[in-house]
């Protein structure tokens, strides 16, 4: 299986790299129209801010490349937002996948620190790649804006108030949470993102 | 409901674990990606590396010991010791640490903080504070302890997050080393002012040092070494013993 993880300039990207690695799948990082293109599974990563990754998806007509592919494609983290409509962070437009908006985070009470960030548990998790298995099992966060609760969310998570932790639209899949720093609960989302 | 972390560091000299007892003396505690790799089985929420050698092959092999963690292991890691400047930054990240923590140079130089989290964003800058109780002060040490400057602990907590840290993590010289339970008096009072996670350093001896750090200290991550490496505390018998005193912990 070819597995293709998107090259751009966004941080954490090896990481995914390492973890795929470790299921025995060595990805390619790419940003070669073609080899995305062709790729069977495209993975969307990264951690940095929205409006200049933005800025250079758009320069290099990535944006339009990522919005039409077919195969499944997972986003993590910053990726997933790149794939709603806009965000908060810097007022970007972004891909517009899913028709959400993203917001930034802020604290109700002194113990509510912003950036989300640890382990908290998945709730509300639907069928498909975000299996009911998965129900109440810890994964890693780190944010600061989050995706409100919507038509397209796979699984919620509590935080302040409760957001999307996991969205899927058709061929498209995203998470909040860093799969690729879950352990073994992550390591099982990866394989079942790979099996779909 | 967001779990209370517990995080296992791992002090790094020649590319060997190693736990200094009250920052001077040390003793040998075993392979570090071995090391990190049960810990992660064993319920670490996170690890931290702290490079404490001094030469430029010890940064070296450092690097590639934090290339050999980010393939082995799969929760995130926070790497730390001798970051000086942006590029050092760059090489850890790029080497696969999710987080890097700044202690000296962030306390010399206070821009740093800014550059890190205007590059790689605030989440992966942790700034590391050394702090011990003198003169009903909590003052502030450069090297590990071993030079103190003018700054208080909690107004330095304060700049370090104004001027873009995602985390602090205090580090009591008071408490470390002698197994007593950490500062939770300090801690609550950094939990209260500031708007970042806190994570606690320094004193665990004992399970009820955690809780006492989650709950009346209000942390939100507490770091220790000597007590996981030398098997003293279990890290599920601690995560058991927290979740029944009402802590919230990932199980």
């Amino acid at each position: 299986m070819e597995v293709a993880i998107i090259k751009y300039n966004a941080g954490n990207i090896y990481s995914v790299d390492y973890a795929l690695k470790r299921l025995g799948i060595t990805p390619v990082v790419t940003a070669d129209p073609e080899i995305l293109q062709k790729a069977d599974r495209v993975i969307f990563p990264g951690v940095g801010e929205a409006s200049t990754t933005m800025k250079y998806l758009k320069e290099r007509k990535m944006d339009e490349l990522i919005c039409n592919l077919k195969q499944p494609v997972l986003g993590v983290c910053l990726g997933m937002q790149l794939m709603c409509k806009h965000s908060q962070e810097n007022d970007t437009d972004c891909l517009g996948i899913f028709d959400a908006q993203v917001k930034r985070f802020i604290s109700q009470k002194q113990e509510e620190k912003v950036p989300h960030m640890g382990w908290n548990t998945l709730m509300e998790v639907k069928e498909g790649l975000f299996s009911p298995a998965l129900e109440n099992q810890y994964v890693y966060f780190v944010h600061s804006y989050y995706v409100p609760v919507n038509a397209f969310t796979a699984a919620t998570t509590d935080y302040i108030q409760p957001f999307s932790a996991a969205l899927h639209k058709d061929n498209f899949y995203a998470t909040q949470f860093h799969p690729e720093k879950s352990g073994d609960i992550g390591e099982q989302i990866l394989t079942n993102f790979l099996k779909l | 409901m967001l779990a209370k972390r517990i995080i296992p560091c791992l002090d790094i000299k020649d590319g060997k674990t190693v736990k200094g007892i009250n920052f001077v003396n040390f003793r040998d505690a075993g392979d570090p990606v071995e090391l990190g790799a049960q810990y992660s089985r064993a319920g670490a929420d996170e690890l931290v590396y702290l490079d404490i050698t001094a030469s430029h092959e010890g940064r070296k092999t450092f690097t590639e010991l934090v290339k050999k963690v980010a393939a082995h292991i799969s929760i995130p890691f926070t790497v730390g010791g001798g970051i000086n400047e942006l590029k050092d930054v760059d090489r850890l990240l790029s080497a696969g640490a999710d987080k890097v923590s700044i202690n000296s140079a962030a306390l010399r130089r206070p821009e740093l903080i800014e550059e890190i989290a205007k590059n790689f964003g605030s989440q992966v800058c942790v700034v590391a504070i050394d702090a011990n109780f003198e003169n009903e002060n909590w003052l502030c040490y450069l090297h590990g302890g071993r030079i103190p400057t003018e700054k208080n602990l909690f107004d330095w907590a304060a700049e370090a997050e104004k001027r873009g840290a995602g985390e602090i993590l205090f580090t009591s010289m008071t408490h470390d080393g002698v197994k007593d339970g950490y500062a939770h008096t300090a801690l609550a009072t950094l939990a209260d002012s500031l708007h970042i996670p806190i994570i606690a350093s320094g004193g665990a001896g004992k399970k009820q040092h955690f809780r006492d750090a989650f709950l009346e200290g209000k942390a939100d991550a507490a770091l220790a070494a000597s007590v996981f490496h030398f098997g003293e505390i279990g890290i599920p018998e601690l995560k058991e013993y927290l979740r029944k005193e009402g802590v919230n912990v990932r199980i």
